[in-house]
This record gives C-alpha cells, sequence and structure tokens, in this order.
C-alpha cells in the first residue's frame, strides 16, 4: 500500500456533490466520474468503466437501501486513491431488487488492488448505521456531509 | 472453515461485505477465514470454500461451485449477515 486515501470525515469540497440532478442511474455515476475529475483522482474515462461494471455484473453495487458503491479496477486512468460523495436531488433506480432507489452514491477509486482494504473497512463501521444514508441524503451543506461521516464513524 | 464474499470487481463492495461477515462470524462464536475476491477469479479463490457470500444479481457470474451460495441484500445489515450465516454453516 503506497498510499492511504483520505478519512471520510476528510472529503474535500471537490469530492463531495450535493442535491445532484441525474435523470437515470448511469447520470448518477457520471456525475460521481465528474467529482473524482475535479478532486483530481481520476480521469472521466473512470466514469464509463464504473458503468461498464454495472452493466456487465448488473447493479450490485447498490449495496444498501439507498446506497450505491460505484467503483471499477485500478486503472491508468485512476491517479490517486480516494472516495467521492454523491447526493441526488431525486433518487434513481439502479435495477436493484431490494436497495432501490438510490439517493446516495458513493464513489471509490484505487491505484492497487488490495488498496482499498483499510478504507473500506472503515466504511463499514460508518455505513452499518443505518440512518446514516437518510441523514446524507437530506444533508444540505458539505461540512454536514462530513460531520456527518465523522460524528459516525467516532462511535 | 473457508468463506468467500464475491464482487465484481474485487476492490469495493466484497471488502465491505468481508469486514461485515467477520463480525457476524464473531456474534456466532464461528472460527472462520473469511477472504474477499472478485467474479473473474472465484472459481480458484472459492475451490476449497464451504461458502459464498454475494449479492444476487452475481450469482449467475460465480457458475458452479459446491459451496453454499449465501445471498445478501443489505451489506451493511448485520443482523441478516448473522442469520443467513447462521442457516448456512449453522
Amino acid at each position: 500500500m503506497t498510499s492511504t486515501p483520505p478519512s471520510l470525515e476528510q472529503l474535500p469540497d471537490p469530492a463531495i456533490v450535493l442535491r445532484a440532478t441525474a435523470a437515470d442511474w448511469r447520470s448518477a455515476i457520471r456525475v460521481a466520474a465528474g467529482a473524482f475529475e475535479a478532486s483530481g483522482l481520476a480521469d472521466e474515462s473512470y466514469g464509463d468503466r464504473m458503468i461498464a461494471l454495472v452493466e456487465e455484473y448488473g447493479p450490485y453495487i447498490v449495496i444498501a437501501p439507498g446506497l450505491a458503491m460505484a467503483h471499477a479496477r485500478p486503472g491508468p486512468d485512476v491517479h490517486r486513491a480516494g472516495m467521492v460523495l454523491v447526493t441526488l436531488a431525486e433518487p434513481v433506480a439502479f435495477g436493484h431488487a431490494h436497495n432501490d432507489p438510490v439517493s446516495v452514491v458513493l464513489g471509490l477509486a484505487a491505484t492497487e488492488a488490495d488498496q482499498h482494504v483499510a478504507a473500506v473497512a472503515a466504511l463499514a463501521n460508518v455505513f452499518n448505521d443505518e440512518t446514516l444514508v437518510p441523514a446524507l441524503a437530506a444533508a444540505t451543506s458539505k461540512d454536514e456531509v462530513r460531520s456527518l461521516l465523522g460524528a459516525t464513524s467516532a462511535e | 472453515m473457508k468463506i468467500v464474499a464475491i464482487c465484481g470487481a474485487g476492490i469495493g463492495t466484497s471488502e465491505i461485505l468481508r469486514v461485515n461477515a467477520v463480525r457476524a462470524l464473531e456474534r456466532l462464536g464461528i472460527d472462520a477465514e473469511v477472504t474477499a475476491t472478485d467474479a473473474a477469479s472465484v472459481g480458484a479463490s472459492a475451490a476449497d470454500a464451504q461458502v459464498i457470500l454475494t449479492s444476487s444479481e452475481l450469482v449467475s457470474a460465480i457458475g458452479r461451485t459446491n459451496a453454499d451460495v449465501v445471498v445478501i441484500e443489505n451489506y451493511f445489515d448485520l443482523d441478516e449477515i448473522t442469520a443467513k450465516l447462521e442457516l448456512a454453516v449453522g
């Protein structure tokens, strides 16, 4: 592991997009791709690869009610490991049997296959609180998002 | 006992499932090795696994296996994961 992704409560402003408008799941993932690009974490083509993963395997990335974890394999279009968080003004369907519709898209990028382990374990701690996704979806400021993520992870 | 968590890319969701499966097994008092991998390499890594944990969308990508395939709907719901693991291994 060469670098540690920023922890959730330290997400910089460009990595957070609030109340985004997305017509469908692809455009929701595109918003996340735009946040990766704005943060300098990955090129726009990473968005194509995140979409391709869903096209290949289905909407399994919707891992909990209202929450999609958009990601793809490491690749040359990923510059640094990191995360972005997008909330949607109107939830969109990803086609998941149980966890639709999605109101929060958490994007992950890694430069090495095993890089996520520590950061993702931290995610599991935070999101095991089932009130977090609705609270994030309702957040009106980026500080509120950081505070929600930090407050929950400190439990 | 060996348990494998599967996802499409092997970098994200399977690791969340792995972390929460370890917690569920602690609750159950079951000692098991839990690993995370992607659907493309499941054949090799799950050859000697007793249980495969995954999402319903990925079941068809797993192919033929002797392991119990356990489908998890909410990866953050420890109660669901614990109950389903208890059924599979208890």
